[in-house]
Protein backbone atom coordinates (compact mmCIF):
# COMPACT_ATOMS: atom_id res chain seq x y z
CA UNK A 1 0.00 0.00 0.00
CA UNK A 2 3.16 2.21 0.32
CA UNK A 3 2.21 3.64 -3.23
CA UNK A 4 -1.30 4.71 -1.91
CA UNK A 5 0.58 7.31 0.41
CA UNK A 6 -1.45 10.46 1.12
CA UNK A 7 1.89 12.59 1.67
CA UNK A 8 2.64 15.24 -0.51
CA UNK A 9 0.14 17.24 -2.82
CA UNK A 10 0.68 20.41 -4.22
CA UNK A 11 4.50 19.46 -5.31
CA UNK A 12 4.05 15.69 -3.36
CA UNK A 13 7.31 14.59 -2.73
CA UNK A 14 8.80 12.23 -0.02
CA UNK A 15 9.94 13.59 3.39
CA UNK A 16 13.54 13.74 3.84
CA UNK A 17 14.94 12.10 7.31
CA UNK A 18 16.24 15.42 8.27
CA UNK A 19 12.75 16.92 8.70
CA UNK A 20 10.83 15.65 11.69
CA UNK A 21 7.11 15.46 11.06
CA UNK A 22 3.79 13.77 12.38
CA UNK A 23 3.99 9.95 12.11
CA UNK A 24 1.51 8.98 8.81
CA UNK A 25 -2.28 8.60 9.75
CA UNK A 26 -3.11 4.99 9.26
CA UNK A 27 -3.79 4.25 5.35
CA UNK A 28 -7.70 4.05 3.99
CA UNK A 29 -7.86 1.34 1.52
CA UNK A 30 -10.61 2.60 -0.05
CA UNK A 31 -9.05 5.86 -1.75
CA UNK A 32 -7.05 5.88 -4.87
CA UNK A 33 -3.66 6.87 -5.39
CA UNK A 34 -2.50 10.43 -5.01
CA UNK A 35 -1.90 12.16 -8.41
CA UNK A 36 -0.21 15.68 -9.14
CA UNK A 37 -1.81 18.06 -12.13
CA UNK A 38 -0.38 20.01 -13.72
CA UNK A 39 -2.21 23.47 -16.22
CA UNK A 40 -1.10 24.64 -19.58
CA UNK A 41 -2.90 27.94 -19.46
CA UNK A 42 -2.70 28.95 -23.00
CA UNK A 43 -0.17 28.19 -25.79
CA UNK A 44 3.30 29.22 -25.45
CA UNK A 45 3.17 29.10 -21.54
CA UNK A 46 4.39 26.19 -19.41
CA UNK A 47 2.61 23.41 -17.89
CA UNK A 48 2.22 24.81 -14.24
CA UNK A 49 1.23 22.61 -10.66
CA UNK A 50 -1.99 23.47 -10.05
CA UNK A 51 -2.93 20.84 -7.18
CA UNK A 52 -3.83 17.42 -6.54
CA UNK A 53 -6.46 14.22 -6.95
CA UNK A 54 -7.06 10.87 -6.15
CA UNK A 55 -7.75 8.65 -9.09
CA UNK A 56 -8.24 4.33 -10.39
CA UNK A 57 -5.76 5.39 -12.93
CA UNK A 58 -4.03 7.67 -15.33
CA UNK A 59 -6.97 7.92 -17.56
CA UNK A 60 -9.72 8.79 -15.15
CA UNK A 61 -6.68 11.09 -13.29
CA UNK A 62 -7.03 13.30 -16.65
CA UNK A 63 -10.91 13.67 -16.89
CA UNK A 64 -11.04 14.34 -13.29
CA UNK A 65 -8.32 17.05 -13.99
CA UNK A 66 -10.30 18.26 -16.06
CA UNK A 67 -13.37 18.40 -14.15
CA UNK A 68 -11.69 19.75 -11.07
CA UNK A 69 -9.13 22.12 -12.55
CA UNK A 70 -10.90 23.34 -15.84
CA UNK A 71 -14.11 24.45 -15.22
CA UNK A 72 -13.52 27.63 -16.67
CA UNK A 73 -11.36 27.47 -19.60
CA UNK A 74 -7.99 27.73 -17.44
CA UNK A 75 -6.39 24.95 -19.48
CA UNK A 76 -5.79 23.47 -23.19
CA UNK A 77 -3.64 21.00 -21.97
CA UNK A 78 -3.31 18.91 -18.94
CA UNK A 79 -0.50 16.49 -17.14
CA UNK A 80 -1.15 14.02 -14.42
CA UNK A 81 2.07 12.29 -12.81
CA UNK A 82 1.16 9.70 -9.87
CA UNK A 83 2.95 11.53 -6.54
CA UNK A 84 4.79 8.40 -5.79
CA UNK A 85 6.87 9.00 -9.02
CA UNK A 86 8.23 12.70 -8.02
CA UNK A 87 11.37 12.89 -7.37
CA UNK A 88 12.19 16.28 -5.88
CA UNK A 89 14.89 18.10 -4.25
CA UNK A 90 14.43 19.16 -1.03
CA UNK A 91 12.84 22.93 -0.59
CA UNK A 92 14.47 23.78 1.98
CA UNK A 93 16.42 27.17 0.87
CA UNK A 94 19.60 26.24 2.75
CA UNK A 95 19.59 23.13 0.73
CA UNK A 96 23.63 22.69 -0.31
CA UNK A 97 21.96 21.75 -3.34
CA UNK A 98 21.81 25.38 -4.76
CA UNK A 99 24.45 26.52 -2.90
CA UNK A 100 27.23 26.10 -5.85
CA UNK A 101 24.92 28.12 -8.10
CA UNK A 102 25.58 31.37 -5.43
CA UNK A 103 29.02 32.04 -5.88
CA UNK A 104 29.19 32.15 -9.41
CA UNK A 105 28.29 35.75 -10.27
CA UNK A 106 30.45 35.63 -13.18
CA UNK A 107 27.55 33.39 -14.65
CA UNK A 108 25.51 36.83 -14.69
CA UNK A 109 25.00 39.58 -17.42
CA UNK A 110 25.77 42.26 -14.70
CA UNK A 111 28.98 40.96 -13.73
CA UNK A 112 30.50 41.95 -16.83
CA UNK A 113 32.13 45.85 -16.95
CA UNK A 114 31.02 47.21 -20.38
CA UNK A 115 31.19 50.94 -20.96
CA UNK A 116 28.10 53.23 -21.65
CA UNK A 117 29.08 54.32 -25.18
CA UNK A 118 28.85 50.56 -26.29
CA UNK A 119 25.94 50.14 -28.36
CA UNK A 120 23.03 46.99 -28.23
CA UNK A 121 24.76 45.56 -25.16
CA UNK B 1 7.44 6.15 -0.41
CA UNK B 2 10.24 6.96 1.98
CA UNK B 3 13.55 9.08 1.22
CA UNK B 4 16.62 6.99 0.97
CA UNK B 5 19.02 6.55 4.59
CA UNK B 6 21.02 9.34 4.83
CA UNK B 7 24.29 9.69 7.71
CA UNK B 8 22.29 12.47 9.61
CA UNK B 9 23.69 14.89 12.62
CA UNK B 10 20.84 14.77 15.01
CA UNK B 11 18.13 17.42 14.24
CA UNK B 12 18.01 20.60 16.19
CA UNK B 13 14.61 21.43 17.31
CA UNK B 14 15.83 24.63 18.08
CA UNK B 15 17.67 26.15 14.83
CA UNK B 16 14.63 24.81 12.80
CA UNK B 17 12.03 27.00 15.48
CA UNK B 18 14.04 29.73 14.49
CA UNK B 19 14.56 28.99 11.07
CA UNK B 20 10.33 28.54 10.57
CA UNK B 21 9.81 31.49 12.98
CA UNK B 22 12.49 33.58 10.90
CA UNK B 23 10.14 32.62 7.47
CA UNK B 24 6.80 33.36 8.95
CA UNK B 25 8.24 36.75 10.45
CA UNK B 26 9.50 37.45 6.43
CA UNK B 27 5.90 37.17 5.28
CA UNK B 28 7.32 34.00 3.35
CA UNK B 29 5.03 30.95 2.61
CA UNK B 30 5.82 27.45 4.78
CA UNK B 31 5.78 24.64 2.29
CA UNK B 32 4.79 21.31 2.95
CA UNK B 33 8.07 19.30 3.47
CA UNK B 34 9.38 22.08 5.78
CA UNK B 35 9.89 21.79 9.61
CA UNK B 36 6.65 23.14 11.36
CA UNK B 37 6.15 22.70 15.24
CA UNK B 38 3.32 20.29 15.86
CA UNK B 39 0.62 22.81 16.74
CA UNK B 40 0.68 24.41 13.49
CA UNK B 41 0.18 21.21 11.54
CA UNK B 42 -2.46 20.11 13.85
CA UNK B 43 -4.22 23.64 13.53
CA UNK B 44 -4.25 23.88 9.86
CA UNK B 45 -5.22 20.27 8.99
CA UNK B 46 -8.10 21.12 11.47
CA UNK B 47 -9.08 24.67 10.08
CA UNK B 48 -8.61 22.52 6.35
CA UNK B 49 -10.41 19.84 7.29
CA UNK B 50 -13.76 21.64 8.58
CA UNK B 51 -13.25 23.82 5.67
CA UNK B 52 -13.21 21.36 3.10
CA UNK B 53 -16.04 19.11 5.17
CA UNK B 54 -18.56 22.85 4.98
CA UNK B 55 -17.43 22.39 1.13
CA UNK B 56 -18.84 19.15 0.57
CA UNK B 57 -21.94 19.31 3.76
CA UNK B 58 -22.43 22.75 1.52
CA UNK B 59 -23.87 21.32 -1.29
CA UNK B 60 -26.91 19.82 0.57
CA UNK B 61 -28.84 22.67 0.81
CA UNK B 62 -28.89 24.14 -2.33
CA UNK B 63 -28.87 20.65 -4.03
CA UNK B 64 -32.38 20.26 -2.89
CA UNK B 65 -33.57 22.61 -5.52
CA UNK B 66 -31.68 21.33 -8.17
CA UNK B 67 -34.55 19.31 -9.82
CA UNK B 68 -37.01 21.87 -8.18
CA UNK B 69 -35.48 25.02 -10.06
CA UNK B 70 -37.50 27.47 -11.80
CA UNK B 71 -36.25 27.33 -15.08
CA UNK B 72 -33.25 25.40 -16.83
CA UNK B 73 -31.36 28.32 -17.14
CA UNK B 74 -31.43 28.65 -13.18
CA UNK B 75 -31.02 25.11 -12.88
CA UNK B 76 -27.53 24.96 -15.04
CA UNK B 77 -26.53 27.96 -12.66
CA UNK B 78 -27.17 26.12 -10.00
CA UNK B 79 -25.97 22.85 -11.06
CA UNK B 80 -22.51 24.81 -11.71
CA UNK B 81 -22.39 26.63 -8.45
CA UNK B 82 -22.94 23.26 -6.94
CA UNK B 83 -19.88 21.22 -8.47
CA UNK B 84 -17.88 24.15 -7.82
CA UNK B 85 -18.90 23.46 -3.98
CA UNK B 86 -17.33 19.95 -4.54
CA UNK B 87 -14.39 21.55 -6.16
CA UNK B 88 -13.71 23.71 -3.29
CA UNK B 89 -13.85 20.23 -0.97
CA UNK B 90 -11.46 18.80 -2.74
CA UNK B 91 -8.88 21.92 -3.48
CA UNK B 92 -8.99 21.53 0.44
CA UNK B 93 -8.28 18.09 0.69
CA UNK B 94 -5.67 18.15 -1.36
CA UNK B 95 -4.12 21.18 1.04
CA UNK B 96 -4.63 19.11 4.08
CA UNK B 97 -3.32 16.34 2.42
CA UNK B 98 -0.05 18.20 1.83
CA UNK B 99 -0.05 17.91 5.41
CA UNK B 100 -0.01 14.12 6.31
CA UNK B 101 -3.94 13.63 6.64
CA UNK B 102 -5.46 11.13 4.64
CA UNK B 103 -8.54 11.98 2.81
CA UNK B 104 -10.63 9.41 3.83
CA UNK B 105 -10.05 9.12 7.22
CA UNK B 106 -10.95 13.24 7.38
CA UNK B 107 -14.46 12.18 5.47
CA UNK B 108 -14.64 9.55 8.43
CA UNK B 109 -13.93 11.52 10.87
CA UNK B 110 -16.80 14.18 9.52
CA UNK B 111 -19.02 11.58 9.58
CA UNK B 112 -18.09 10.01 13.02
CA UNK B 113 -19.04 13.62 14.67
CA UNK B 114 -15.43 14.01 15.06
CA UNK B 115 -14.83 17.05 12.73
CA UNK B 116 -17.01 19.69 12.39
CA UNK B 117 -18.59 22.37 9.71
CA UNK B 118 -19.65 25.56 9.57
CA UNK B 119 -22.91 25.65 11.45
CA UNK B 120 -24.69 27.90 8.72
CA UNK B 121 -25.47 24.04 6.64
CA UNK B 122 -27.32 22.86 9.64
CA UNK B 123 -30.23 24.79 8.28
CA UNK B 124 -33.03 24.05 5.95
CA UNK B 125 -33.99 25.58 2.38
CA UNK B 126 -37.71 25.11 2.48
CA UNK B 127 -38.08 28.20 0.05
CA UNK B 128 -36.49 28.55 -3.46
CA UNK B 129 -35.40 32.54 -2.70
CA UNK B 130 -32.84 30.42 0.16
CA UNK B 131 -31.21 29.68 -3.02
CA UNK B 132 -30.03 33.33 -3.46
CA UNK B 133 -29.84 34.38 -0.17
CA UNK B 134 -27.03 31.07 0.37
CA UNK B 135 -25.35 33.09 -2.54
CA UNK B 136 -25.72 36.61 -1.06
CA UNK B 137 -25.17 36.11 2.56
CA UNK B 138 -23.90 32.85 3.25
CA UNK B 139 -21.43 32.96 0.07
CA UNK B 140 -20.86 36.66 0.88
CA UNK B 141 -19.78 35.55 4.05
CA UNK B 142 -17.65 33.01 2.77
CA UNK B 143 -15.69 35.76 0.49
CA UNK B 144 -15.29 38.41 3.65
CA UNK B 145 -13.46 35.26 5.79
CA UNK B 146 -11.62 33.51 2.81
CA UNK B 147 -10.46 36.47 0.68
CA UNK B 148 -7.53 37.05 3.76
CA UNK B 149 -6.97 33.38 3.56
CA UNK B 150 -5.24 33.94 0.11
CA UNK B 151 -2.20 35.09 2.16
CA UNK B 152 -2.15 32.63 4.78
CA UNK B 153 1.18 31.33 5.77
CA UNK B 154 0.97 28.32 4.51
CA UNK B 155 1.75 27.81 0.73
CA UNK B 156 -1.21 25.15 -0.09
CA UNK B 157 -4.05 26.50 1.84
CA UNK B 158 -3.28 30.11 0.30
CA UNK B 159 -3.34 28.56 -3.07
CA UNK B 160 -6.45 26.89 -2.91
CA UNK B 161 -8.32 30.20 -1.33
CA UNK B 162 -7.05 31.66 -4.44
CA UNK B 163 -9.03 29.57 -6.66
CA UNK B 164 -11.56 29.10 -4.45
CA UNK B 165 -12.21 33.12 -4.08
CA UNK B 166 -12.35 33.58 -7.45
CA UNK B 167 -15.39 31.15 -7.79
CA UNK B 168 -17.01 32.46 -4.76
CA UNK B 169 -17.53 35.62 -6.78
CA UNK B 170 -19.59 33.84 -9.32
CA UNK B 171 -21.50 32.61 -6.55
CA UNK B 172 -22.51 35.60 -4.82
CA UNK B 173 -23.62 37.75 -7.82
CA UNK B 174 -25.84 34.30 -8.86
CA UNK B 175 -27.51 34.69 -5.97
CA UNK B 176 -28.32 38.24 -6.31
CA UNK B 177 -29.45 38.46 -9.56
CA UNK B 178 -32.03 35.46 -8.59
CA UNK B 179 -33.01 37.90 -5.43
CA UNK B 180 -32.94 40.71 -7.79
CA UNK B 181 -35.27 38.97 -10.04
CA UNK B 182 -37.71 37.84 -7.53
CA UNK B 183 -38.22 41.36 -6.36
CA UNK B 184 -38.95 42.54 -9.73
CA UNK B 185 -41.64 39.49 -9.15
CA UNK B 186 -45.27 39.69 -7.47
CA UNK B 187 -45.85 40.80 -3.79
CA UNK B 188 -45.37 36.83 -3.06
CA UNK B 189 -42.04 36.80 -4.29
CA UNK B 190 -40.84 39.60 -2.06
CA UNK B 191 -42.45 38.05 0.67
CA UNK B 192 -40.25 34.12 -0.27
CA UNK B 193 -37.42 37.07 -0.62
CA UNK B 194 -37.78 38.69 2.89
CA UNK B 195 -39.04 35.38 4.77
CA UNK B 196 -35.20 33.79 3.34
CA UNK B 197 -33.74 37.00 5.22
CA UNK B 198 -35.60 36.82 8.30
CA UNK B 199 -33.90 33.31 8.43
CA UNK B 200 -30.16 33.70 7.03
CA UNK B 201 -28.94 36.91 8.24
CA UNK B 202 -28.09 36.04 12.04
CA UNK B 203 -26.67 32.29 11.23
CA UNK B 204 -24.33 34.27 8.37
CA UNK B 205 -23.24 36.32 11.27
CA UNK B 206 -22.62 33.19 12.89
CA UNK B 207 -20.06 32.41 10.55
CA UNK B 208 -17.48 34.30 11.40
CA UNK B 209 -17.25 32.22 14.55
CA UNK B 210 -17.44 33.19 18.25
CA UNK B 211 -16.77 36.98 19.46
CA UNK B 212 -13.05 37.39 20.14
CA UNK B 213 -12.97 37.37 23.95
CA UNK B 214 -14.59 34.13 23.12
CA UNK B 215 -12.13 32.75 20.40
CA UNK B 216 -9.19 31.04 22.21
CA UNK B 217 -7.22 29.69 19.40
CA UNK B 218 -7.24 33.09 17.52
CA UNK B 219 -4.21 34.35 18.99
CA UNK B 220 -1.93 31.51 18.31
CA UNK B 221 -3.02 31.41 14.40
CA UNK B 222 -2.70 35.13 14.03
CA UNK B 223 0.58 34.72 15.16
CA UNK B 224 1.72 32.27 12.91
CA UNK B 225 -0.07 33.99 9.98
CA UNK B 226 -3.25 30.93 9.51
CA UNK B 227 -5.71 33.77 10.02
CA UNK B 228 -5.32 37.28 9.29
CA UNK B 229 -7.90 39.53 10.82
CA UNK B 230 -10.39 38.83 14.14
CA UNK B 231 -13.43 37.03 14.10
CA UNK B 232 -15.50 40.64 15.10
CA UNK B 233 -13.51 42.76 12.65
CA UNK B 234 -14.18 40.36 9.71
CA UNK B 235 -18.32 40.45 11.27
CA UNK B 236 -17.63 44.14 11.17
CA UNK B 237 -17.01 44.38 7.85
CA UNK B 238 -19.39 41.70 6.73
CA UNK B 239 -22.30 44.04 7.90
CA UNK B 240 -20.99 47.12 6.85
CA UNK B 241 -20.92 45.90 3.52
CA UNK B 242 -24.44 43.90 3.40
CA UNK B 243 -25.97 46.72 4.57
CA UNK B 244 -26.30 49.12 1.62
CA UNK B 245 -26.52 45.70 -0.94
CA UNK B 246 -30.01 44.93 1.42
CA UNK B 247 -31.09 48.54 0.78
CA UNK B 248 -30.67 48.51 -3.16
CA UNK B 249 -32.10 44.49 -2.81
CA UNK B 250 -34.90 46.60 -1.09
CA UNK B 251 -35.43 44.20 1.91
CA UNK B 252 -34.80 44.43 5.40
CA UNK B 253 -32.16 42.62 7.45
CA UNK B 254 -33.79 41.54 10.69
CA UNK B 255 -32.18 43.34 13.46
CA UNK B 256 -34.02 46.91 14.59
CA UNK B 257 -30.57 47.69 16.60
CA UNK B 258 -28.77 48.41 13.10
CA UNK B 259 -28.13 51.69 12.82
CA UNK B 260 -24.88 53.56 11.15
CA UNK B 261 -22.36 54.83 13.82
CA UNK B 262 -21.61 58.36 11.75
CA UNK B 263 -18.31 58.77 14.11
CA UNK B 264 -17.03 55.10 13.01
CA UNK B 265 -19.10 55.24 9.80
CA UNK B 266 -19.50 51.23 11.03
CA UNK B 267 -22.25 49.57 11.91
CA UNK B 268 -23.88 49.47 15.28
CA UNK B 269 -25.97 45.92 15.39
CA UNK B 270 -28.04 43.74 18.07
CA UNK B 271 -26.39 40.53 20.41
CA UNK B 272 -25.97 37.29 17.99
CA UNK B 273 -27.61 34.74 20.30
CA UNK B 274 -24.06 32.75 20.95
CA UNK B 275 -26.50 29.67 22.65
CA UNK B 276 -28.24 29.03 19.56
CA UNK B 277 -24.69 28.92 17.48
CA UNK B 278 -23.31 26.48 20.13
CA UNK B 279 -26.38 24.72 20.10
CA UNK B 280 -26.16 23.87 16.39
CA UNK B 281 -22.42 23.34 16.10
CA UNK B 282 -22.84 21.04 18.46
CA UNK B 283 -25.17 19.03 16.76
CA UNK B 284 -28.23 20.52 18.01
CA UNK B 285 -29.27 22.55 14.21
CA UNK B 286 -32.40 21.84 12.38
CA UNK B 287 -30.83 19.83 9.83
CA UNK B 288 -27.63 17.96 11.81
CA UNK B 289 -29.02 14.66 11.24
CA UNK B 290 -30.24 14.50 7.82
CA UNK B 291 -26.62 16.05 6.73
CA UNK B 292 -24.53 13.73 8.08
CA UNK B 293 -26.80 11.17 6.99
CA UNK B 294 -26.87 12.12 3.76
CA UNK B 295 -22.91 12.34 3.53
CA UNK B 296 -22.64 8.98 5.11
CA UNK B 297 -24.75 7.04 2.90
CA UNK B 298 -22.95 9.10 -0.31
CA UNK B 299 -20.11 7.01 1.35
CA UNK B 300 -21.39 3.99 1.72
CA UNK B 301 -23.41 3.58 -1.18
CA UNK B 302 -20.96 4.84 -3.52
CA UNK B 303 -18.24 2.46 -2.67
CA UNK B 304 -18.66 0.17 -5.08
CA UNK B 305 -17.58 2.62 -7.55
CA UNK B 306 -14.49 3.04 -5.71
CA UNK B 307 -13.81 -0.82 -5.42
CA UNK B 308 -14.67 -1.55 -8.78
CA UNK B 309 -12.32 1.35 -10.35
CA UNK B 310 -9.87 0.02 -8.71
CA UNK B 311 -10.46 -3.48 -9.57
CA UNK B 312 -10.40 -1.69 -13.05
CA UNK B 313 -6.74 -0.12 -12.94
CA UNK B 314 -5.24 -3.34 -11.36
CA UNK B 315 -6.18 -5.62 -13.80
CA UNK B 316 -5.31 -2.94 -16.52
CA UNK B 317 -1.97 -2.39 -14.89
CA UNK B 318 -1.30 -6.10 -14.98
CA UNK B 319 -1.98 -6.57 -18.82
CA UNK B 320 -0.04 -3.37 -19.70
CA UNK B 321 3.50 -5.09 -17.70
Amino acid sequence: MSELTSEGGHGAVPTGPEVPVEAKPALSRRDWPLYEVFVRGKRGLNHVHVGSLHAPDDEMAVHAARDLYTRRNEGVSIWVVRAADITASSPDEKDPMFAPSGDKVYRHPTFYEIPENVPHM
Amino acid sequence: MSAPPLDQPAVDETALQAYFDATIAAEHRIEPRDWMPEGYRRTLIRQIAQHAHSEIIGMQPEGDWLLAAPSLRRKAILLAKVQDEAGHGLYLYSAAETLGADRADLTDKLIEGKQKYSSIFNYPTPNYADVGVIGWLVDGAAICNQVPLCRSSYGPYARAMIRVCKEESFHQRQGYELLMTMMRGTDEQRAMVQDAVDRWWWPSLMMFGPPDDDSPNSAQSMAWGIKRHSNDELRQRYVDMSVPQAEVLGVTLPDPELTLDPETGKHRFGAIDWDEFKRVISGDGPANAERIARRRAARDDNAWVIEAATAYAEKHAGVAA
